[in-house]
């Protein structure tokens, strides 16, 4: 018995059918039993993440393909899916503090993360581009909404509105791009694309140059970073901690899929640009996060720094480069959120608190938030024997061996910069005097926080099998 | 003969020794007293498992000994541990002098003693995998692990200035060793693993030999310190509390000569060669600049913290003139700085504890309320000028002969650093011990105490038995040394001898 429509395979699109039937469903269950379902409706939409996650992992190993080559299931595939709805549903889980505020009861919050998510896991699959548009509006337009979700809030509002103004002009470029690419290649499949741009033509290259804007605008990469801080302030701040996550993974995958499957004929073309993005990303989230104040403003900073990192992996356009990209989002996504859950405790009598000064004492007040958070900024930073370090371990290996040595120096130089500001988060815990006592921490924000915490400092430990299936998930690129 | 891990014990009892001191929770005074002895027995207990470590050892063999092998990370990166006669005499420091830094913080420190004392311990697990671990990325791990645990101990219990201090102490030393990692990087594509003793017999092309030797330069000579890139350790040693003093003079830097010994020499013998004039014209700079230097300081940890500097520049002098005095030499003057820059800081400590001020000018004839203090404090003075029948007379004297045989200049001018180092260390023995009691606040000082005795008696023992009777120290490492001396060597002829026939 097959499982097919139009003559085409279903079973590689099963779990993206179930998590847009099941989103469906639920936000049938809100509609009809209104604003009170909404704590309903985030448990039962963690559950169908769960699901469709192990639906995920249960597919066959192997490249699968369906819709005329559309829509691609291999093993980076399937490896970034499960990441990215691993970051969804503890985002959702950490949201429930957020949601549960009677004025803020709005169950289509979870159904927007759901339709991001899905947009995410066709954005990673996407074979070629008109999938790849697809994925990346409805993955989009979600994150839009849900941006401006604290609607009575201005500065979450003018967040979303802001994004949504930027997202637009980068969907143009996008599209801008792709077209020019069709036009030169006449195709919009990535393996077609890839075996007529052999020769670099200038309409090829403009394409290119437009298509990789749009994507970098999505990682937030420099020069395309300009919406992150403000975004990232202004959204509440368990979406600020599923901006920072998912939607990275979705994209850094698209990313990496694009130049390595499309575009591998012309590497010296894209790799010039991701080159200089990747030096701009580490420079600007380094130097511009240390004037910061405000902890989620230079989350924002930092993540611009780190796609940058990542993109350093990228820019080398190996096999080692794109395992790499694949080790630096796995433990970046894991110091995220753990991040993010400690900013989420960060609460005085009730409040949250936002501001650096705030987390003065810390390691008085609370000594195993206080811990924690100094062991994932040390590995922000890229401290050994933290997780952190084996991200850059990985990336800079590849740049190495692809002899991008200029790129690979100062990518590490930026990196002492960096330090410096995690360095004085860590001051500001254990040097200086208490700013008061904190509110005790939700169990769903310790959880995730000794999960994440654990992650990071015992990386070392299960290093080993992590780095075999990015290795296995990279070769499947090639 | 039993097989199990021991060097893998030794490495990682502290961090076992952290973990049941962090699980003994509470603040109050049982608490802390806890904390001191929990922390005092592991460090104890690891000292004794070393101690097998050096009854086991075989002198005669200059191959890795206890060596340990595990899978890790894929594609050529090993859990690979393992010793020789280099490494051996500094996990040994290492494990013998982290008592004396409990004992010593046992008055001194009085809040957050269960954060000091983890922070320690798991401090000592890194220094010690430092030296034995044999693998590229799990060394730089354990090398750049260090910084973690020093920079909280420097800005938490450390002086007024702390916060600089800890600041600067951190992203010098990062800013060197991230360009190490990179060199680790090129390695590992150049040799396919990050294995150290394939590595050594891995041919380096002469191009990567030289970017790699400077690469690994700019991280060990942060670490030593070299001059110029000196001046964030006085500013540590200032800020730091006592015990951080200690280990940070005692072991922390030793790490920058053991990678010249362990990496710069054996894996770039060109490079080494090329460079050495480089690190001769450094060393004397740092041995006399830093001597003049020292001369003028206010601050005793600051005195005796760029005389740290001088001496490690006998060090780096010797190691790089590459013949058998030279390296061994300077060998024997890191475990002799070791033993005596510690017990000077600790030294510091005893009159710190009971004034809390480091200005020499605070103090002054001590000698006639403080006889015992007075003595201690002498022979570790007489040591660090180098007097015969100190141990540091036997590191300098090497160093100078081996250097003397490859570079009469440097040997000269390294000279004047003894008569120079005799000018400020008796100086500033002077200004404290002798002279008439005068001040008013020193009337009522108090002599050492029984703990102090414990901490400071062993240490003298250790200084006069090395002085007089090097032959441990100097047997321990010989077999490694000598292989060294005659790889780094034949690898210096055969390229010659190729230039020669062109």
């Amino acid at each position: 018995m097959s499982f097919e429509t139009a003559g085409y395979q279903l079973a590689p699109v099963l779990p993206e059918l179930v998590l847009a039937v099941g989103a469906m469903a639920l936000l049938m269950l809100g509609a009809y039993r209104g604003q009170g379902t909404t704590k309903t409706v985030t448990s039962l939409a963690v559950v169908l993440l769960i699901v469709v996650g192990a639906l995920v992992y249960m597919q066959p190993a192997g490249k699968q393909v369906t819709f005329g080559g559309s829509f691609i299931v291999d093993d980076f595939a399937r490896f970034m899916k499960i990441l990215a709805l691993i970051g969804s549903a503890v985002t959702l889980v950490l949201s429930t503090e957020f949601l549960s505020d009677p004025s803020r009861r709005i169950f289509e919050y979870s159904i927007l993360v759901l339709l991001s998510t899905l947009g995410m896991m066709v954005l990673i699959s996407a074979g070629d581009l008109i999938s790849l548009y697809l994925g990346l509006e409805l993955m989009s337009l979600a994150l839009y909404v849900v941006a401006a979700s604290n609607r009575d809030n201005a500065k979450s509002t003018e967040a979303g509105l802001k994004y949504f103004v930027l997202g637009a002009l980068s969907s143009g470029m996008l599209l801008y791009g792709a077209s020019l690419v069709y036009g030169f290649t006449g195709t919009v499949s990535f393996t077609g694309i890839a075996s007529a741009a052999t020769v670099s033509n200038v309409g090829l290259v403009f394409g290119l140059v437009f298509l990789l804007a749009g994507l970098c605008f999505k990682v937030s990469a420099v020069p395309f970073h300009m919406w992150t801080p403000d975004v990232y302030e202004g959204a509440p701040t368990p979406v600020t901690a599923f901006f920072a996550s998912a939607p990275k993974v979705a994209a850094l995958a698209v990313f990496t899929r694009v130049t390595l499957t499309a575009f591998p004929g012309i590497v010296s073309q894209w790799q010039q640009i991701l080159v200089f993005v990747a030096i701009a990303s580490m420079a600007l989230g380094s130097f511009a996060a240390i004037g910061q104040s405000n902890i989620k403003r230079l989350m924002a900073y930092s993540s611009i720094g780190h796609m940058g990192f990542a993109l350093v992996g990228l820019a080398s356009g190996t096999v080692e480069g794109a395992q790499g990209v694949l080790m630096y989002i796995v433990i970046y996504v894991a110091m995220t959120l753990g991040s993010f859950s400690i900013i989420l405790a960060m609460r005085r009598n009730g409040q949250a608190v936002e501001q650096i000064s705030d987390f003065a004492g810390l390691s008085r007040t609370n000594p195993l938030l206080a811990f924690m958070f100094a062991m994932l900024l040390f590995s922000l930073a890229g401290i050994p024997p933290l997780a952190g370090f084996f991200a850059k371990w990985y990336v800079f290996v590849a740049a190495i061996k692809a002899n991008l040595f200029t790129l690979a120096v100062i990518g590490v130089l930026t990196s002492v910069v960096g330090a410096y500001y995690y360095l004085a988060i860590v001051k500001t815990m254990y040097f200086d005097e208490p700013a008061g006592q904190v509110d005790p921490v939700r169990i769903e924000v310790r959880t995730v926080l000794a999960v994440a915490g654990l992650f990071n400092l015992l990386f070392a430990l299960f290093a080993g099998p992590v780095v075999s299936v990015a290795s296995a998930a990279a070769k499947s690129l090639f | 003969m039993t097989t199990w891990p021991i060097l893998s014990v030794t490495t990682f009892l502290p961090l076992v020794g952290a973990l049941i001191v962090y699980l003994s929770r509470g603040d109050d005074e049982a608490a802390k007293r806890n904390s001191r002895w929990i922390a005092l027995w592991t460090t104890l207990i690891t000292f004794a498992v070393s101690v097998i470590l050096v009854m086991r050892f075989d002198p005669a063999n200059p191959d890795f000994q206890f060596v340990e092998k595990a899978n890790w990370l894929a594609t050529g990166i090993t859990y690979h541990m393992g010793v020789d006669g280099i490494s051996l005499p500094l996990v040994i420091l290492t494990t013998a002098i982290m008592p004396f830094c409990i004992i010593a913080s046992w008055k001194a420190v009085t809040n957050r003693v269960r954060e000091y004392m983890m922070a320690f311990l798991i401090l000592e697990t890194l220094m010690i995998g430092t030296f034995s671990a044999l693998d590229l990325v799990l060394f730089y791990l354990f090398f750049e692990g260090g910084l973690i645990p020093m920079f909280l101990i420097i800005g938490v219990w450390g002086g007024p200035r702390r916060v600089y201090a800890s600041f600067k102490f951190f992203l010098y030393t990062l800013l060197g060793s991230v360009l190490m990692l990179l060199a680790i990087m090129a390695l590992y594509w150049n040799g396919g693993t990050t294995d150290i003793p394939t590595l050594m017999h891995t041919a380096v092309p002469r191009s990567l030999q030289t970017w790699a030797w400077l690469a690994f330069f700019a991280s060990f000579a942060v670490k030593m310190p070299m001059w110029p890139v000196h001046t964030w350790l006085p500013d540590a040693h200032v800020e730091a509390p006592t015990a951080g003093s200690v280990v940070l003079a005692a072991i922390l830097l030793k790490m920058g000569g053991y990678g010249f010994l362990r990496f710069s020499l054996p894996m770039f013998p060109l490079a080494s060669h090329d460079f050495a004039p480089l690190i001769f014209t450094l060393s004397a700079i740092a041995i006399i600049y830093t001597s003049l230097v020292a001369l003028m300081q206010e601050d005793m940890k600051k005195l005796i913290a760029y005389s740290s500097v001088a001496h490690m520049g006998f060090v780096t002098m010797g190691i790089f003139a590459g013949t058998m005095q030279g390296v061994a030499g300077g060998m024997f003057q890191m475990i002799s700085h070791g033993i005596v820059s510690g017990a000077l800081f600790l030294c510091v400590g005893v009159v710190y504890d009971r004034l809390h001020t480091r200005e020499i000018a605070a103090y002054g004839g001590l000698v006639n309320r403080m006889p015992l203090y007075a003595m201690t404090f002498m022979v570790f003075t007489m040591a660090n000028v180098g007097l015969p029948g100190t141990s540091g007379f036997v590191g300098e004297f090497m160093t100078l002969l081996g250097t003397f045989k490859v570079s009469i200049p440097t040997a000269f001018f390294a000279t004047f650093g003894v008569i120079l180092s005799a000018g400020y260390a008796l100086w500033l023995y002077r200004k404290v011990v002798f002279g008439a009691l005068v001040k008013p606040s020193l009337m009522s000082m108090k002599d050492l105490t029984l703990r102090e005795c414990v901490t400071l008696f062993p240490l003298i023992a250790l200084t006069i038995l090395f002085g007089v009777y090097p032959k441990p120290v100097l047997d321990m490492s010989a077999a490694s040394v000598q292989q060294l001396v005659n790889n780094y060597n034949t690898a210096v002829t055969a390229v010659k001898a190729a230039a020669l026939l062109q």
